[in-house]
């Protein structure tokens, strides 16, 4: 492991919501560290924090007490604009609920981030062709997103997410509204640019996103019950002589 | 097994290292491919119980091999097998079993097991995302197989979660 500062580092991090009088305890007492390039997928049932968590990594909630350090600064004092350029510069984020600007088109929405960045024109629609190819969307990069389903939605917020090469991606269900075939295409690129050493933080119930990921944080009533690595498989690998079917005879 | 053989002899004749190689053709990597001699014991029975027969065909050069083909009896078995609707899926499992007597016996405490089971699950879904990666687009039959074992895998997946938060 290289000596460089992890890319996410959160101390004790606790999220209360306030509603109506009634404490409501998101995450209790968080602890993670994600190092540069690795893949980390969180899981857990609703309502077990894994949203509040993602958000607050991503300055887009604020954090009740604890830390949150990323790419070895801390972030967790930052003021709201300094939370801004932040993101700008370092995270990539893609929401539960995709957020796009409703009156651009889907390559604007895709190139604004990277040339936010400070990137060229033509870098940037470069990225953005290949991001959309990628996603099977190329033909969509004209429509405004109220023409798109869901699916197209969700994978362009992917796109726009990835446009700047972040030195962070945060995803919150990034294939919740996909059918097989989309979920496919997402793996593929999500592939591609973790093996480009793409850093990726991911809340995932679809156990083939997961199952890309390095890691696997498991977080129940807003903690942390289990963090550690996916292990390699113990069975000989399946292939010529797989055994995805219980063979009778 | 007994049921796929009778089927590819149902299509035509065929000698047993015929079937085996006609079963990895259709089903692919996602299939286990059967030995020989798996494949020979369970003619030998089929044969046993009536449903085929086999006859010996001379070869130039070479020992005799034996050609299997189906009777009128193996024929209305598959019929019956075809038409009766298929088991569901399964009520006993092994891992709830352990999930739900292994505290009390104090050997290991649940959210262990659960945590355990997890991973495995994951790893289990990453061999069948890679052999699906392996497998030529244009099989079928053997990407829909290996679906069906990760819809499968993603339900259990689901099922351990609602464990860990029911289960005290
Ligand atoms: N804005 C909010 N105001 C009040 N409570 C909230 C808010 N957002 C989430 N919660 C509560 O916090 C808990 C965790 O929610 P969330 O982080 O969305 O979980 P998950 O993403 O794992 O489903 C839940 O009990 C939820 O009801
Ligand atoms: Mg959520």
């Amino acid at each position: 492991m290289s000596s460089e500062a992890p890319v996410v580092r959160a101390v004790n991090l606790v999220k209360i919501y306030q509603t109506g009088g009634l404490p409501v305890p998101a995450v209790r007492g968080v602890d993670l560290t994600v190092e540069a390039g690795e893949f980390v997928a969180i899981m857990g049932p609703s309502g077990s924090g894994k949203s509040t968590l993602v958000h607050m990594l991503g300055g887009l909630d604020t954090r009740t007490s604890g830390e949150i350090w990323l790419d070895g600064r801390r972030a967790d004092t930052l003021s709201e604009s300094g939370w801004a350029v932040l993101r700008r510069e370092k995270i990539g984020f893609v929401f539960q609920f995709f957020n796009l600007v409703a009156n651009m088109t889907v390559a604007d929405n895709v190139e604004l981030p990277a040339l936010l960045g400070g990137v060229s024109p033509r870098q940037a629609r470069e990225r953005r062709e290949y991001l959309l190819g990628e996603l099977g969307l190329a033909d969509r990069a004209g429509a405004s997103p109220a023409q798109l389903s869901g699916g197209e939605q969700q994978r362009v917020a992917l796109a726009r997410a990835l446009a700047n090469q972040p030195r962070l991606l945060l995803a919150d269900e990034p294939t919740g509204n996909l059918d097989s075939r989309n979920t496919r295409d997402v793996l593929r690129l999500l592939g591609q640019v973790h093996g480009q050493g793409q850093t990726i933080v991911l809340v995932t119930h679809d156990a083939r996103v997961a199952s890309m990921a390095d890691r696997v944080v498991s977080l129940l009533d807003g903690q942390i019950v289990d963090d550690g690595a996916i292990p390699k498989s113990r069975r000989r690998p399946l292939g010529a002589a797989g055994d995805v079917v219980e063979l009778r005879s | 097994m007994r049921q796929s053989l009778l089927a590819l002899l149902a299509k035509e004749p065929a000698h047993g290292y015929e079937l085996k190689q006609a079963l990895e053709t259709i089903f692919g990597g996602a299939y286990p491919s059967p030995n020989i001699g798996q494949i020979y014991v369970t003619l030998g029975r089929l044969e046993k119980d009536g449903y085929v027969r086999s006859v010996d065909v001379e070869q130039a050069n070479r020992p005799n091999k034996k050609v299997y083909y189906i009777t009128a009896t193996g024929r209305e078995a598959l019929e019956t097998w075809v038409e009766e609707p298929t088991e569901g899926p399964r009520v006993r499992d092994e891992f709830f079993m352990k999930l739900v007597l292994a505290p009390m016996t104090g050997l290991s405490d649940r959210m262990a097991l659960v945590n355990r089971q997890r991973r495995h699950y994951l790893s289990l879904m990453r061999d069948l995302r890679e052999l699906a990666e392996r497998t030529d687009p244009a099989n079928r039959v053997a990407l829909l197989l290996i679906e069906g074992a990760m819809l499968h895998l993603q339900a259990d997946l689901d099922w351990l979660e609602r464990c860990q938060e029911d289960l005290p």
